[in-house]
């Protein structure tokens, strides 16, 4: 495949058939969800040995699992003797996957354990081209667990870069650092995957895209700080920026907006279920520390987008699943707390009771309107003679976007610029040759 | 009690560790035929019921339709078969008295891209089964759904059943709890944005 990349992606524009064009996207799961490293599932998912979920890299079906050893792998879903799916259950616990058609048996290592009457093969069975694909580098960073097929790409660390910093930040602000997962909000939408990453720090789209939300969320009071309110009024001038961080990752900080004493947090949180319930019983139970403890389930204003695939956002692990060309899932799994140190106690099951209310509302009655106009963003691009979308507010204007001493780039909350930045290492890749690779149990 | 502070529409008081302690318990364990009503008149009076639900839905008489509801309600789509536990788990929707109240202020306004122009609905009720269960005042009710759904140029359906928590209150029978079980609950949906 040979494309004009530079003439398809210029600095302020991209070309449609970045979003349209079905050879790209064939490429695309070759060279980015194959060739960088790409969010795969979180460990609480799978927390016990045997454990394991059933997910896609790119568009490669593949068990995420705790193998017998403890070890973490990221095995193709795919049998090794013509092709079928091993697994075809979305979680459990298993230590070996027996082929439902010839029924040859698989250990959780890969390996393959054995064959229905063995005797009728030349081959040697135990040759390692038998034993299950795998991806040959799988790591997890505090519990998100990633997976490349790219020898050659950076460790996990160094490519996340400084974005560890606010993934720190988001986890450390629960107790003992840790979240675990638990369902999720699930949504299908017509339109290209990078719709929904493009969307994932524009601040732009929010007194649009979501007026009916915010109208919503002032319908019973006029407080102009619940939710998202301050996007109402210049945003750009807030104290809230978006930053870009290398590698296509990028990350938009509402907290600065924020109060910063104990219950700041809860204080810009819009109504839920239980809400005056748990204020009242809160601080007639627990008095000063009420205000703490109600921070614990409110939504974190940060959006922390780690290319190509994740978002952590409020309290959500939202991940974007490619699923054809103009056909996308966007799935925002929700994260309850524990009780790591014990100073919880009896306040857990309200915090996560309410914690689970509190998320519930932004997909519910925000992200279905995105989902609408990416879709119809997908329809207006057939319009093949008008050829360009723009992503260039904020493009070259002196002194307002500013890169830093360690090369991350700041904007007000507004700006374009991450989509500016994240394409270009989009480009990088898609240009770049491919060195991806597959491993098999010797 | 509708007014000041404790009005269910203005702020959530009861939504707290009892209710969600009765709810969970309510839907445990439910349908079973020991509690069936074979009564005619009163199966046939709650399946008039909900086909008056199912017609304020398909109307977007969502006045009528949330008067159908006690004040104290809950709306409840889990997001996993078997309901799960809401206190731990994400849920396809949850919704008390106000978030209700604030769902179809949404759907109202000109904003609501997802709903804009407005779905079409035809929502076929069926299989209703009526149950006893706990106090004489109350009844479990039982159907299946079928929501025909014209959006975006295209008819597509979401399937599922219901289970609902009804209390006799001065006579008529209000919905205290609905829950709304899509098969597909816990998959991907498109365009999840109309009442169910
Ligand atoms: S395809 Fe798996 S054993 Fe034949
Ligand atoms: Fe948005």
């Amino acid at each position: 495949m040979s494309y004009d990349w530079e003439g398809l992606v210029q600095e302020d524009r991209v070309h449609r058939a970045l979003y349209t064009d079905p050879a790209i996207f064939n490429a695309e799961m070759t060279k980015i969800f194959g060739g960088t490293w790409v969010y795969i599932a979180h460990e609480s998912e799978i927390p016990n040995v045997n454990d394991y979920v059933t997910r896609k890299l790119g568009l490669r079906p593949v068990i995420v699992l705790r193998d017998s050893n403890n070890i973490l792998r990221v095995l193709y879903n795919r049998c090794t003797h013509r092709g079928t799916t091993l697994c075809r259950h979305e979680k459990g616990n298993a230590r070996a996957f027996q082929c439902p058609y010839h029924g040859w048996n698989f250990l959780n290592s890969g390996k393959l354990r054995g064959v229905p009457w063995a005797d009728g093969y030349s081959a040697d069975i135990k040759d390692e081209k038998f034993n299950l694909a795998q991806a040959p580098r799988v790591e997890s960073y505090r519990g998100f667990i990633f997976a490349t097929l790219n020898l050659e790409a950076p460790g996990l660390l160094n490519w996340l870069g400084p974005m560890t910093k606010p993934i720190d930040e988001w986890l450390d602000r629960n107790p003992g650092g840790k979240i675990v997962v638990c369902e999720a909000n699930r949504f299908k939408y017509k339109g290209n995957w990078k719709l929904a990453y493009d969307n994932s720090s524009d601040g732009y789209h929010v007194i649009y895209s979501h007026r009916s939300l915010l109208e919503m969320e002032s319908r019973l009071s006029d407080e102009a700080n619940k939710g998202m309110a301050y996007y109402k009024n210049s945003p750009d001038s807030l104290a809230m920026y978006v930053q870009y961080m290398g590698n296509g990752h990028h990350f938009k900080d509402k907290r600065p907006n924020l109060q910063a004493r104990p219950g700041g947090l809860w204080a810009i949180e819009s109504t839920h279920p239980g809400k005056e319930y748990a204020e009242a019983e809160f601080r007639r139970k627990y008095g000063e520390r009420a205000d703490s403890l109600l921070d614990l389930a409110g939504s974190e204003p940060v959006n922390i987008n780690i290319f190509p695939n994740l978002s952590l956002l409020g309290n959500h692990i939202q991940v974007f699943q490619p699923i054809s060309v103009n056909e996308t899932d966007a799935v925002w799994y929700g994260t309850r707390i524990e009780d790591v140190n014990g100073d919880i106690g009896d306040a857990l099951g309200t915090i996560n009771a309410l914690r689970m209310r509190t998320q519930e509302g932004f997909p519910n009655f925000g992200e279905v309107d995105d989902l609408a106009n990416f879709e119809q963003i997908q329809v207006g691009l057939q319009c093949e003679e008008d050829e360009w979308i723009y992503m260039n507010r904020g493009h070259g204007i002196p002194d307002r976007v500013k890169t830093n001493a360690d090369g991350t780039i700041t904007a007000p909350a507004t700006d374009e610029v991450f989509m500016r930045e994240y394409i270009k290492e989009w480009k990088r890749l898609m240009k770049g040759p491919t060195p991806l690779s597959i491993k098999r149990e010797p | 009690m509708s007014v000041g502070a404790q009005d269910p529409s203005v702020s959530s008081f009861y939504v707290n560790d009892s209710f969600y302690g009765d709810l969970i318990a309510r839907f445990q364990d439910w349908d079973h035929d020991r509690n069936g009503i074979c009564d005619p008149v009163e199966r046939d009076a709650f399946r008039l019921l909900l086909e008056r639900e199912a017609r304020f839905l398909d109307q977007h008489k969502y006045d009528d339709w949330l008067a159908m509801l006690t004040r104290e309600c809950v709306y409840w789509a889990p997001a996993r078969p078997g309901g799960g536990d809401p206190r731990t788990e994400i849920a396809v929707m949850f919704d008390d008295r106000r978030r209700l109240e604030d769902r179809v202020f949404r759907l109202r306004s000109e904003f609501a891209w997802s709903q804009a122009p407005a779905s079409r609905t035809v929502r076929m009720i069926s299989n209703v089964e009526v149950f006893e269960y706990g106090e004489k005042d109350r009844r479990m009710l039982r159907s299946n759904f079928i929501i025909n759904e014209f959006w975006d140029n295209e008819i597509r359906q979401l399937v599922g059943w219901c289970g609902y928590d009804m209390q006799n209150i001065d006579g008529r029978w209000l919905i205290r709890a609905k829950q709304i079980n899509l098969i597909n609950c816990d998959r991907c949906i498109r365009n999840p944005s109309i009442i169910l």
